[in-house]
């Protein structure tokens, strides 16, 4: 798994597609920072989280979309499949690979945030009197990076599965952007929907409205849950995917 | 060392592999022989896991491959019959990249040099695998089923796509794995197993055609004695007195024409050598011998001959043979033309197809 998981390392930054990635999140997600905060003169963080939500269509399938896909067109994936690992590990180095990838720029992008608390300390120390809290509530913006963090390991672990099933690089990403999208749109679909127990229904499946309580600064574990088994059980499909080619 | 028993593989109604059984033995170097579609790539990649076999069982130094996989792909170095090479690494990344993909132990550095110095790539280790020659490439995915140093070596068709100087090195090559390996190699060309294996097991539509020691094939291959011969003069009487000569088991004449000159293919019994006589005779008569060409085995010739071998000792009956093998080459070239047809028909659909969206 170690082996897999440092070969997919390299490979994202000896391919122009790791710079590609972090160079358009840094971008997208200093952009968005931007919009939603400063130039609406906002200290509320959580339309930024929702927005990154939607650059995420966008954005993980750039990572996902040659994991598995571009092993099968160069049949490098008999070398793997031949060697000792089993294929859970495989699955699990590709999958952490490209969730490294995915939380370092996370983290790197929150260097966002230090002009907006620049911007409160500033604010506060002008005003002589402190009755409200001015600035952005580090609970909420903790709170707020865990369950993007944890939607997008959810989305990586679909465009996964997704790239096992193609060994056409584009195909895959195409699939995994509507599936993403499809995803995302559902909370809207659902404002569409008159009958109680269907809006019921496709909210379960929704990921933004899960990700209500995170932008409130509360740890909902139903949606800690939710996330986590959503990323489990397509990496599971994809370890089966790769058993059923073996018996095909 | 390896042992299969009765392995079946279908894809879907599609029956690739048909019971086959057969075992090496530690430090035999076995040549897997057969056609393209045969069975020889799929049998391969059940053997190193990449499958599994519909039925049957397959064990490495008796490790069953799918009880414990790990422990069998340990044992097996694979070379695939296209090289699973990964083209934006370097040949030190990759060869690194293997070193720790089979959780070697060996001391690593030394371990990646004295692999590069077998296959002769010592000199390309730091340039990207992507920009190597093809030759190169077949070397580096040579050097890859080396690592680690593994008791069984599988190789598809190691030298389809090489010069023929290439093509002697890795022959060279694997003869000097074989000392202290066991190697299953597939190949469709006769010469390459001849020159390099202990054994030859044949295979064709998936089953079994013939086991044997390679120098039993090879005498039953030197046996072959068809040539054709060019001779000046009358057709049919050249014809009727090859067909009069005694050690003759066959003969025709073949369409070509070179001036009053016809090609004649001859068969002669086994064992027999009929040149001199066939010159002397023709002599006699005043008819010129202007060529004379030594005819090689196609692969079906030679599954026909060591089928025939095999089955029965029919060697002394050479006609019957001759008879058959012009039999199934008839047959092979009425299946040609059959799906000669058939792609021509198909091609006109398309063709038609094509139109018609034209027209849309």
């Amino acid at each position: 798994m170690l082996a897999i998981y440092k070969k997919e390392m390299r490979s994202y930054f000896i391919n122009p597609i790791g710079y590609v990635f972090a160079g358009v999140f840094f971008i997208m997600s200093a952009l968005l920072c931007c919009y939603t905060t400063i130039v609406s003169s906002s200290y509320d963080t959580s339309s930024y989280f929702m927005m990154m939500v939607f650059a995420f269509v966008i954005l993980i399938p750039l990572l996902t979309m040659r994991l598995f896909a571009e092993e099968r067109k160069l049949r490098t994936e008999q070398l793997l499949m031949t060697a000792p690992i089993s294929i859970t590990g495989m699955v699990m180095g590709k999958f952490l690979a490209a969730l490294t990838l995915f939380a370092s720029s996370l983290l790197i992008s929150c260097i966002n945030f230090i002009p907006i608390y620049a911007f409160a300390s500033i604010e506060r120390g002008s005003e002589s009197y402190n009755t409200t809290h001015i600035g952005p509530v580090t609970g909420q913006v903790i709170g707020c990076l865990v369950g993007i963090l944890l939607i997008g390991a959810a989305f990586i672990a679909i465009g996964t599965f997704i790239s096992a099933l193609t060994e056409n690089q584009l195909a895959a990403a195409v699939i995994t952007i509507a599936v993403i999208l499809g995803m995302v749109l559902l909370s809207f679909v659902n404002t569409l929907i008159d009958a109680y127990w269907l809006r019921f229904i496709v909210d379960w499946f929704s990921v933004l409205s899960r990700f209500n309580a995170f932008s409130y600064g509360m740890f909902d574990f139903s949606a800690l849950l939710y996330y986590i088994s959503i990323t489990f059980v397509f990496l599971f499909l994809t370890v089966r995917v790769y058993e059923k080619r073996r018996w095909g | 060392m390896i042992k299969i028993e009765h392995l079946v593989k279908n894809y879907g109604s599609n029956c690739a592999v048909d019971d086959i059984s057969f075992s090496v033995e530690a430090g035999e170097i076995v040549g897997l022989l057969g056609p393209n579609g045969a069975g020889k790539s799929t049998t391969m990649n059940i053997l190193t896991g990449y499958l599994s076999g519909t039925s049957g069982k397959v064990s490495i130094d008796g490790i069953d491959i799918l009880a414990d996989p790990l422990s069998a792909k340990k044992l097996i170095g694979y070379l695939p019959e296209q090289p699973p090479l990964y083209l934006d690494m370097t040949v030190d990344e990759y060869l690194g990249f293997g070193y720790e993909l089979k959780g070697c132990k060996l001391p690593r550095a030394e371990h990646i040099a004295e692999v590069c110095e077998v296959v002769k790539i010592s000199d390309v280790r730091k340039r990207v695998i992507r920009n190597l020659s093809k030759g190169y490439k077949q070397r580096v995915g040579i050097a890859q089923a080396l690592i680690g140093n593994p008791k069984v070596i599988i190789f598809d068709e190691p030298t389809i796509g090489l010069d023929p100087k290439q093509i002697i090195e890795i022959r060279n090559l694997i003869r000097t794995l074989g000392k202290g390996h066991t190697v299953i190699l597939s190949t469709h060309i006769l010469q390459e197993v001849q020159a390099v294996c202990d054994r030859i097991v044949i295979i064709n539509k998936g089953k079994i055609v013939a086991d044997e020691l390679t120098e039993n094939i090879s005498r039953a291959v030197e046996n072959n004695r068809r040539f054709n011969v060019k001779i000046c003069g009358p057709s049919r009487e050249v014809l009727a007195a090859i067909k009069s000569m005694s050690g003759i088991a066959y003969a025709e004449v073949l369409a070509e024409r070179d001036g009053e000159a016809y090609t004649y293919m001859i068969e002669s019994d086994y064992g027999v050598d009929v040149r001199k006589k066939l010159f002397y005779s023709m002599a006699e008569r005043g008819w010129a011998i202007i060529g004379l060409e030594a005819l090689g085995m196609s692969l079906e010739d030679i599954f026909i001959t060591v089928v025939d071998k095999s089955a029965d000792d029919r060697l002394s009956k050479p006609g019957r043979v001759a008879r058959r093998r012009t039999g199934t080459k008839d047959a092979l070239e009425k299946q040609v033309a059959e799906t000669m047809l058939q792609d021509g028909a198909e091609k006109r659909a398309a063709a038609d197809a094509t139109e018609i969206e034209d027209e849309e």
